[in-house]
């Protein structure tokens, strides 16, 4: 702290901060409050992308953060600006993806009086993000920047909001930027506690029929080389979670893709028949263990996670043991001795063959077969963006994911109109690989704006959508749960999105025939810039297989 | 279940704020919350008394430990420990049944810090049964106004549940 510090304002210090911590890209929208921030980003090297709606601009980062494994940074002004990144903000803290908003607030002396475009921000996502400020001395501001890059991307990530007023952002400051972050309350625990690590290796010894449960947190830590060794190691077949898909490679023996409602039937059977369990990076949400009282009922489990909360929150914990998965791992690795489980990878070999992922009926082009045929002819290489609907869960059934960091989906909120601008964001991360957004008619028509976006950054990227007129999700809900009575699901007004790619100067092509599938695939990733293929698909089509409610996992419906 | 929880926290403004829209938003059930300074001007802390079982509050605990201004969180149920809880309460009182109080106030320990013309304010300071039973025994006399402070406990002893006695943010 000794050193001596030129005086600049707030909003210059802020950006020594995001220089100091490597950001490149920076995802905003202006106005009053958050133009001294913006005023300095000019000055910068730092990419500003402007996107079409203040969500979108948190998707975006967050499709930067989960693609590139680096933090997203957002800008927006106070009030109208603020309160539209909510939905962004909550969907980054569900599927724990490490983000910074900056938010301008009117300036301190008018806090509280309810000035015009005053919102209480910070007050408003106390339960979205990891954690907020509301910076009222400039001198604390160098900190608590510093602060939330550091709180948002260690431990468990998630999003950090900071609040600067107009007053702080142009006040002089004299601060540092201090080397060391100090937070007294905040220490995660890497490490796995020795006799828990003990204890695991243990259980895996004894189990003849181990299931491996790879989740977000696997990814997160970058601990999928482990997670490959390990399953080898011991010759355990792993599942994922839908945050999951892509932590361990779909076209290798020993995975079984993803587990839940809408799980690939042998890993949900896998999930009843195995004997010990062992969840890695995962929060075993509602959607993955249906019924809680019927989950693994054969099976001990054991529970890693960075968030000691996550573990005995949904289900019962026969091994707790609390650490980052790639430090644990790497603990445990040293501890087990090479496995082999013959009769139980018998048992998955017949399950997988007795239980094949089928379609069931649907119209003349299927979108499951769409999207398998990307899956081939991208050699599961693509990152894959997804919308929220029926073409989310066939993006996760049958693309095939063989690398982390290409799922990059709405997971634990679900929020439709995360897909473009998310695609957006991970186009942008990593303009030397393939990206495909794979939408609905509904979820696009929530964020399509940003189409205007995308063809200003120039960038590259694929728009798969599937059209069926509708909000399919919703009328297959309608047709188990509510007799069938349709309701509030039909588009009769939807555009010509051929001619609205066009519009905005991007290439449109439609299938509406299978043969049209495969050229139009192979078009697309001919082209460089933005190419959307419309494809028309049934609304009756379902996303098989689905656990009912109250349902065990292994109760699953299947296709006729 | 009732468990007494000794929090250390920054002491900042909305720290309130976080640790009672947890409680709230999660749905457990707070029994009372007492807040202030500690030796150390920087770090408060909150004595929380919370009902449920123990897997609420395991819950309860991990989740007060998530916040970032939470710098140290104790269990001392189970610890021997000082617990008072301090209570003024106006009760009506004609001079015909004033001499009656003051014997209940005596008994208690308690202290007359107030008198009206029809009235007392008496305060109080104990665990919450004595509270409660000041409370109940002064009953028939008509109670116009009960203002408890909630729970602050210490550990008996010379053991302290401060920073030193342990440094790290995960409790114990
Ligand atoms: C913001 C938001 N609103 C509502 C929902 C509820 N919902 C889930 S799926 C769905 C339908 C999605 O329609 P579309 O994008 O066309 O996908 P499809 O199911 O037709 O493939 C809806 C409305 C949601 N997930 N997110
Ligand atoms: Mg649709």
């Amino acid at each position: 702290m000794g050193q001596e510090t030129k005086v600049r304002t707030g909003a210059r210090a802020v950006m020594e901060v995001l220089q100091a911590e490597g950001v490149e890209l920076v995802f905003g929208y202006p106005g009053g409050a958050v133009l001294p921030l913006y005023h300095e980003l000019a000055q910068t090297s730092i990419h500003h992308i402007l996107v079409r709606q203040e969500q979108n601009a948190v998707h975006a980062a967050s499709g930067y953060a989960r693609t590139s494994g680096r933090t997203g940074v957002c800008f927006a002004t106070s009030g109208p600006g603020a309160t539209n990144l909510v939905t962004g903000i909550a969907t980054a803290y569900m599927d724990s993806v490490p983000v910074v908003i900056f938010t301008g607030q009117v300036p301190t002396s008018m806090v509280g009086s309810d000035a015009f475009q005053e919102t209480d921000i910070t007050g408003i996502t106390i339960p979205i993000t990891k954690h907020n400020y509301l910076v009222k001395d400039v001198e604390e501001l160098p900190r608590i920047v510093k602060e939330a890059f550091y709180i948002a991307s260690t431990g468990r990530p998630g999003p950090v909001l900071v609040d600067i007023p107009k007053d702080v952002a142009l006040a002089p400051c004299q601060a540092p930027i201090p080397e060391k972050v100090e937070l007294r309350g905040y220490k995660p625990t890497y490490h796995g506690h020795p006799g828990q690590l003990r204890a695991l290796a243990r259980l895996l010894k004894e189990s003849r029929r181990p299931l491996l449960f790879a989740g977000g947190g696997v990814i997160a830590s970058g601990a999928e080389g482990y997670l490959q060794e390990l399953a080898e190691k011991i010759q355990a077949p792993v599942a994922t979670s839908l945050t999951g898909l892509g932590a361990f490679p779909e076209d290798t023996p020993l995975s079984l893709g993803m587990v839940g409602l809408h799980g690939k039937p042998c890993a949900n059977h896998a999930v009843m028949e195995c004997d010990l369990l062992v969840g890695l990076g995962v929060r075993f949400d509602d959607r993955v263990t249906g019924a809680i009282e019927k989950f693994a009922p054969r099976a001990r489990i054991a529970h890693v996670d960075i968030d000691p909360a996550e573990i005995g929150k949904n289900v019962r914990v026969d091994l707790p043991l609390v650490g980052d998965i790639s430090c644990v791992l790497k603990e445990l690795l040293a501890l087990v001795e090479p496995a082999e489980h013959p009769e139980w990878l018998e048992r998955i070999k017949i399950l997988r063959n007795n239980y094949p992922l089928t379609y069931g009926r649907g119209g003349e082009v299927r979108p499951q077969w769409v999207i398998e045929r990307l899956g081939e002819m991208t050699r599961g290489r693509a990152i894959i963006a997804t919308d929220v609907g029926q073409h989310q869960m066939w993006a996760a059934l049958f693309y095939g994911y063989t690398e982390p960091r290409t799922f990059i989906s709405s997971c634990g909120l679900g929020t439709m109109g995360y897909g473009l601008p998310a695609a957006i964001g991970a186009a942008l991360a990593r303009p030397d690989r393939q990206v495909w957004l794979i939408t609905g008619d509904g979820s696009l028509q929530m964020s399509m704006a940003e189409l205007g976006t995308a063809i200003e950054q120039g960038i590259s990227l694929k728009v798969l959508l599937f059209n069926n007129q509708s909000l399919a999700m919703v009328r297959q809900l309608q047709h188990f749960y509510y007799e069938g009575r349709y309701t509030a699901i039909k588009f009769t007004g939807n555009p010509d999105f051929v001619r609205l790619a066009e519009c905005y100067g991007a290439t449109g092509l439609r299938i509406a025939k299978q043969e049209e599938v495969v050229p139009a695939l192979a078009r697309a990733m001919q082209e460089d810039g933005i190419t959307l293929i419309e494809c028309l698909i049934s609304e009756e089509e379902m996303v098989y297989p689905m656990v009912l409610n109250g349902a065990a996992l292994n109760e699953m419906l299947l296709p006729e | 279940m009732k468990r007494t929880l000794s929090v250390l926290v920054e002491n900042r403004p909305g720290v309130l704020t976080r640790v009672a829209g947890l409680f709230s938003r999660r749905g457990y059930n707070i029994d009372s919350l007492a807040v202030g300074r500690t030796e150390n001007p920087t770090i408060s802390r909150m004595t929380i008394v919370v009902d449920g079982d123990e897997q609420i509050i395991e819950q309860v605990c991990k989740q007060l430990n998530k916040l970032i201004d939470v710098i140290k969180l104790s269990d001392i149920t189970d610890d021997p420990h000082v617990g008072r809880e301090l209570m003024l309460i106006k009760v009506n009182a004609d001079p015909a049944v004033r001499g009656e109080i003051m014997q209940i106030v005596d008994i208690f320990r308690a202290r007359i810090v107030d008198i009206a013309r029809n009235s007392l304010i008496i305060e109080a300071t104990g665990d919450a049964d004595k509270i409660d039973a000041l409370e109940n025994s002064l009953r028939p006399f008509g109670i116009r106004e009960v203002v408890r402070t909630g729970k602050i406990a210490m550990l008996r002893g010379a053991k302290t549940k401060g920073m030193e006695a342990s440094g790290d943010g995960t409790g114990d």
